[in-house]
């Protein structure tokens, strides 16, 4: 049995310890936002946060996250409106949306360490979420508007 | 917006096929849609509200219900997969309405006779159903004034519809009332329907203008409902163990023995498939997924194989050289008398051969489907594009009617064409049956990239016989891959001049609007692909080659008779002939395909001076089909480093006509992401056969389009009133021989095989110089 934190609510999990955290949120948890692509950590479609930092799921055991805060694309914004996801919108950026939990959750963390991303920023961390609709342009728009609404709010 | 969600249906009224009824359905009370809750499957996208209003609703077709509240319920045939068309649809039907927009929600249907053939691909969506929906919305709209009327003690011909309320007596009624209070009666037959007038295109309210599409909310929130996230209670999983072959591969032996002892594991069963889709499939059956997947990895499966096993890439390329140089075979889709005389006769000809390689789906969700038998109906859940098509599948495999099974319907994580074959829904009812549980099957990416249905590798040869004044007199063109039609849609199939069937996914393009003389297209089908695997239709389908190799073609020729490459095209594009269009969809015909050309070479500047190994390649197509034609024009700009080969594009412009456009800002998006596949095909995609198998299983080696290659794109659409057309693929296959012929502008270096790779650029630069 596995204790951790999930979107602020301790859980406990019976998955073995081996066992993808991809699997254990979706299968065992109930909570499908997070999404299988690969399996080998190079898509992000099952990018969560693992202490706050970007965590491929799907090439991360239950096990070695005991203990831990895990954050999912449900638990982002507790009324689903964090920034991202209202640029997300306002843009239009999904398309089949399979990969949007994973794109989001990865923006958020670039988000924190870039609060005014560049290009640059932008491309070095966003290139291991792979989008199969290749909705890159509008992600890249929606990121730099929730980043200049994050700033905006974080000085008013 | 917030009154709008997209919901699943079981679909259980039954109104009239033979006639279009204007009546109270009877659905009763409302009581939150009896039918949306069906086997407690949940809404594809959130937990679906009732329809506002207590009373009976009003059901003018089968396609959309108003209820007694004033929320208009829209069906949609339509898979989810990106394009947002249940958004487009229902703006359709709602503009002929005169519906009030924030009450109109959709609802993804499930497979159901009633609705006719269900199919979402070809680019058709919204070209097939704008004439539906726009009567039906018109008929709604005249029923409801007329009933309106009455309440308001007008003449019908006095009041007007206008957002969901008549007006007429200085006074006002909405619809909802009118469906609480009137007494909606009124029959129309399908003749009748069909003389129903819809708007001028100057009257529409909806149509032409952006709104945020419906499905969007629910993929940012990850409350969307895609194939792997259905359950139902008591389901076990499993994954399979695909066989080294696609077709005649049989099990010799199963050795679970390493696998027994993994906690969760359940059994491996050989599949029993009387469709023969997928022979020689073994399922690994385990209380978990991941224990399925762990156990798929242990148990050991001995089969026998044919020759398949032993294809490779160059064996099909081989076998499509070989069938071209043989005169004999093939259907004859163009075949104008003369080209052979003017052939041998030409002074001045060229000829060239175009090859593609592999190139894998890679839909993000790989491909899974929930299974179980539940009161005497086999219900299959998955996302799929073609539900009519793999039904009479499913019902062989199975052993029972076609009309015991139903397909629910949830958003599919990408289609591409990979959703058009259902054929991963039937090993999962065979699993599911064999075991007399529910079964969810998931494909590891791994499994789903070898149960891929690819686009085939192509080769073609073009030839152009030139008159001494350097006009083009007759135009030979020879394509040759696997047919993905013929085997799984061959009711589609298309006849040729010569008798013969074609593959006409396979092959449009190559029947051109551009004026050459003498034409012939012949196209033959690779039997060596049919054997090896199942051809599929992959965005743009046959367009991703045989565009590359007209485009570039095109270019060649121009350069041949030094000739400006855009110039050259026009010049073609005379309208003269076959080439005319004619209503309702290719009116304007060649000269719509000119007009983008003429506006995008305006918009990228065409002509003006570029830097050190820069350059500007046009490429064009007519889309699809010339009966569904959206004329694509794309201008690349490109750099290339000469010393590594790389090549970076700079810049895509496109122009697109593709008649009226429902949804601006989803035609954009559509577009966008067109480009950047098309894109991501040209330079980083491309997979092969070896031993049988495509060579790449997932992203370990399989590459695409990322972030940090994503280049300028700018895209316009004509202004039009003409017949929307489809945009979901018609501008990918124009992006690769831009960039070609862009490369050959910027360094001299041609390029005739796709994808293009740094290393054949180095080489094509060296055989240059």
């Amino acid at each position: 049995m596995t204790m951790f934190n999930l979107n602020g609510r301790p859980v406990s999990v019976h998955s073995p310890d081996e066992v993808p955290l991809l699997w254990v949120i979706r299968d065992e948890l109930g909570l499908t936002g997070t999404k299988f692509g690969c399996g080998i950590g190079c898509c992000g479609a099952c990018t969560v946060h693992v202490e706050g930092r970007a965590t491929r799921s799907c090439i991360t055991s239950v096990g070695s996250i005991a203990g831990a805060d895990v954050t999912t694309i449900e638990g982002l914004d507790p009324a689903g409106k964090h920034p991202l996801q209202t640029a997300w919108i306002e843009l239009q950026v999904p398309q089949c949306g399979y990969c949007q939990s994973g794109q989001i959750m990865q923006a958020a963390t670039l988000l924190k360490d870039f609060p005014n991303p560049t290009d640059q920023d932008i491309n070095a961390v966003m290139a291991g979420s792979l989008c199969r609709c290749m909705t890159y342009i509008r992600i890249r728009k929606a990121i730099k508007l929730a980043a200049s609404r994050m700033r905006e709010g974080a000085v008013t | 917006m917030n009154s709008s969600s997209v919901h699943n249906s079981s679909g259980t009224s039954q109104p009239s096929r033979r006639s279009f009824l204007i009546a109270m359905a009877g659905t009763g009370v409302i009581l939150g849609y009896a039918r949306y809750g069906l086997g407690g499957l949940e809404s594809i996208t959130s937990t679906p509200k009732p329809a506002s209003g207590v009373g009976e609703m009003f059901e003018p077709t089968i396609w959309y219900g108003i209820s007694p509240g004033g929320d208009v319920t829209v069906n949609i045939i339509r898979a989810e997969m990106g394009q947002h068309i249940g958004t487009a649809c229902a703006r359709i039907l709602a503009d002929e309405l005169e519906a009030d927009w924030n009450k109109v929600r959709i609802v993804t249907v499930d497979s159901d006779p009633k609705w006719g053939v269900m199919v979402t691909g070809g680019s058709w969506s919204v070209w097939q159903t704008f004439p539906v929906f726009s009567r039906a919305g018109a008929a709604g709209r005249m029923a409801l004034i007329e009933e309106g009327a009455k309440l308001l003690g007008a003449s019908p011909q006095s009041c007007m519809a206008r957002n969901g309320t008549v007006h007429g007596a200085g006074k006002s009624i909405s619809y909802g009332d009118i469906v609480a209070r009137g007494n909606l009666r009124r029959t129309y037959t399908p003749e009748q329907l069909k003389e129903i007038p819809v708007k001028a295109p100057r009257d529409r309210r909806l149509i032409g203008r952006d709104t945020l599409a419906l499905d969007i909310p629910s993929k940012v929130d990850g409350k969307g409902r895609y194939g792997i996230d259905a359950t139902v209670e008591g389901m076990i999983y499993a994954r399979p163990k695909v066989p080294p072959t696609r077709y005649d591969s049989k099990v010799i032996s199963i050795d679970d023995s390493a696998a027994k002892h993994l906690p969760g594991y359940i059994q491996s069963l050989a599949l029993e498939d009387p469709s023969g889709t997928v022979p020689g499939w073994v399922m690994v059956y385990a209380d978990s997924f991941p224990a399925a997947s762990r156990a798929a990895d242990l148990v050991k499966v001995k089969w026998s194989s044919g020759d398949a096993a032993r294809v490779s890439e160059q064996d099909l390329q081989q076998r499509s050289a070989e069938l071209i140089a043989d005169p004999k075979g093939g259907s004859l889709i163009v075949d104008d008398p003369g080209v052979d005389a003017a052939l041998a006769s030409a002074k001045h000809k060229i000829e060239r051969t175009y090859t593609v390689s592999t190139v894998m789906h890679f839909a993000l969700e790989p491909v899974n489907a929930l299974a179980f038998e539940k009161n005497g109906v086999f219900e299959i859940h998955t996302g799929n594009q073609w539900q009519t098509l793999i039904l009479p599948v499913l019902a062989k495999a199975l052993g029972r009617s076609q009309e015991s099974i139903v397909l629910r319907s949830y958003l599919l994580g990408g289609g591409f064409g990979r959703r058009l074959d259902g054929d991963y829904a039937v090993p999962a009812a065979l699993a599911a049956k064999a075991v007399g549980k529910p079964v969810k099957m998931v494909c590891t990416r791994e499994d789903d990239m070898r149960f891929d249905c690819p686009r085939s590798p192509a080769v073609q040869v073009l030839r152009m016989a030139f008159a001494d004044g350097g006009q083009v007199i007759a135009m030979d063109h020879h394509a040759a891959a696997g047919w993905p039609t013929k085997t799984m849609a061959p009711s589609f199939m298309g006849k040729g001049e010569n008798g013969f069937v074609f593959d006409p996914f396979a092959s449009h393009g190559a029947d051109h609007w551009y004026t050459v003389g003498a034409h012939r297209v012949r196209a033959i089908d690779n039997d060596l692909a049919q054997r090896t695997f199942r051809p599929g239709w992959l965005r743009s389908v046959g367009g991703g080659w045989i565009y590359w190799a007209l485009e570039t073609f095109m270019d060649e020729a121009a350069h041949e008779l030094e000739v400006d490459p855009v110039a050259f095209r026009l010049r073609l594009l005379d309208g003269a002939g076959r080439n005319a269009g004619s209503a309702p969809n290719s009116v304007g015909g060649a000269h719509r395909q000119a007009g983008v050309i003429s506006r995008v070479a305006q918009k990228a500047g065409w002509g003006s001076a570029m830097p050190h190994d820069v350059g500007l390649g046009i490429a064009s197509s007519f889309g699809q089909e010339r009966d569904m034609p959206t004329w694509c024009a794309c201008i690349a700009r490109v750099r290339v480093d000469r010393i590594s080969g790389q090549v970076t594009v700079e810049k895509l412009t496109l122009v697109v006509d593709a008649g009226t456009i429902i949804q601006p800002d989803g035609a954009a998006a559509q577009v966008e992401g067109c480009a950047l596949w098309g894109l991501s095909m040209a330079l980083y995609e491309g997979s092969e056969f070896v031993m049988g198998q495509p060579k790449d299983t997932n992203l370990d080696t399989y590459t695409l389009l990322r972030m940090g290659n994503v280049p300028e794109v700018e895209i316009e659409f004509m202004p039009s009133t003409e017949a929307p057309m489809g945009l979901g693929e018609p501008a990918t296959a124009v992006i690769a021989p831009a960039i070609g012929n862009a490369i050959f502008a910027a360094t001299g270096a041609r390029l005739r095989h796709l994808p293009i790779r740094p290393e054949d650029v180095q080489k094509a630069l060296t055989g240059r110089a």
